[in-house]
């Protein structure tokens, strides 16, 4: 349950942003702008930085919330995202994007533990100064969004079918206001006709 | 020195901030809702504090001391306060119920499963309403972003604590605004 009185009908971090609309807008701001943005870095790997960063936090909100929009981006690739969720060093992604997943888990343990070399090696494979720029502030929004989920014990859906659902919605959508305003979609069973 | 190049040389979040800024916009209007926005039942002072504490914590040079300065400023302390509250804020004269809350935050540093049932229950057994704990929670997790910003970067900071307390009373009066990035 919750620590503080939210709409119990709203999951995660939605509950809490419409609590408090005031903080919601920068919030969903800062979503919009680091993961809706495909300069250098697609969306789908703004998702997965997300999504990784958040099961490192063991965040089971925000890495199923983020892991499913990163399965949208990429057409229905559960495994890949599965596999970079928990190990990306073996996941069939480029050699950038695991340098910059390294640098994103360094951010995870804390800013000072993002080393000289870690960049370096992202240097290396190509990535620019912005997508390292992106990729650090992805890594620790998630550390602020994952602590906010969980320090007031807000509630995750536990109908896992849902997100999917969720993840379109935000996929074509994007994330403004609606995030908070509208509720998780259920899941349907399909009638099987004759 | 910066791992990126910042294309400016401001100190800080401030740098990265003005390198991109459709992400620092949206950053300082985060920071003035949460420390500096009047409609709020927990004062400046105290929201700072929240901030400086939790930036000690992660052992970010820079924040500690922008938000240190800044809860000095509204409390009207000196230096040697806002140390003894990094250091033990619960042998300080702060009250109770600002206790509670920094013991929240506390956890919030370390992750978000980290706070109890019991230490929510303490801060509201001391008054501290819903979005007082809603805030402390937020605050507390906001600086777990801006102290990875400024470190993961590798920013620069001045060393000297008297920049950030002569600096204090100009953010006071201006809030996280844009405008006030490159001053």
């Amino acid at each position: 349950m919750p620590y503080i009185n939210v709409d119990k009908d709203l999951p995660g971090i939605r509950s809490l942003m419409a609590f408090r609309p005031e903080t919601a807008k920068p919030l969903s701001d800062l979503a919009e702008a680091l993961l809706r943005d495909s300069t250098g870095l697609s969306r789908a790997e703004r998702e997965l930085i997300a999504t990784h960063v958040s099961y490192l936090n063991d965040c089971f909100y925000c890495h199923n919330s983020h892991g499913e929009l990163a399965v949208c981006y990429l057409d229905g690739n559960r495994e890949l995202v599965d596999a970079v969720r928990k190990d990306y060093r073996h996941a069939d992604i480029s050699e950038k994007l695991k340098s910059l997943l390294q640098i994103a888990a360094k951010v995870q343990q804390g800013g000072k533990a993002v080393l000289p070399e870690d960049i370096a090696n992202a240097k290396q494979n190509q990535a620019t100064d912005r997508d390292i720029h992106d990729t650090v502030l992805i890594a620790a929004a998630f550390c602020m969004f994952n602590r906010y989920v969980d320090g007031l014990a807000s509630v995750a859906p536990a109908d896992m079918a849902s997100y999917p659902l969720r993840a379109k919605q935000v996929a074509e959508n994007g994330y403004g206001p609606h995030i908070y305003s509208t509720t998780q979609p259920q899941s349907v069973v399909e009638e099987v006709h004759a | 020195m910066a791992y990126i190049d910042l294309k400016n040389e401001l100190p800080g979040i401030r740098g990265p901030m003005v390198y991109r800024p459709e992400t620092g916009k949206v950053l300082n209007e985060l920071a003035e809702i949460l420390l500096h926005d009047e409609n709020n039942t927990l004062s400046r002072g105290e929201r700072e504090l929240i901030g400086a504490y939790v930036s000690s914590e992660n052992d970010c040079f820079f924040c500690q001391h922008v938000h240190g300065a800044m809860a000095q400023h509204y409390f009207k302390s000196d230096a040697q306060f806002i140390d003894n509250v990094k250091k033990d804020f619960r042998s300080t004269t702060i009250s109770a119920k600002l206790k509670s809350l920094l013991a929240i935050a506390g956890s919030v540093q370390k992750g978000g499963k980290s706070v109890t049932p019991e230490q929510i229950e303490a801060a509201k057994n001391l008054g501290a309403t819903d979005r007082e704990i809603h805030d402390t929670v937020l605050i507390a997790a906001a600086f777990c972003m801006f102290n990875r910003y400024v470190d993961g970067l590798n920013t620069w900071a001045p060393k000297d604590r008297q920049m950030y307390v002569d600096r204090a009373p100009m953010r006071a009066a201006e809030g996280y605004s844009q405008a006030g990035l490159t001053k």
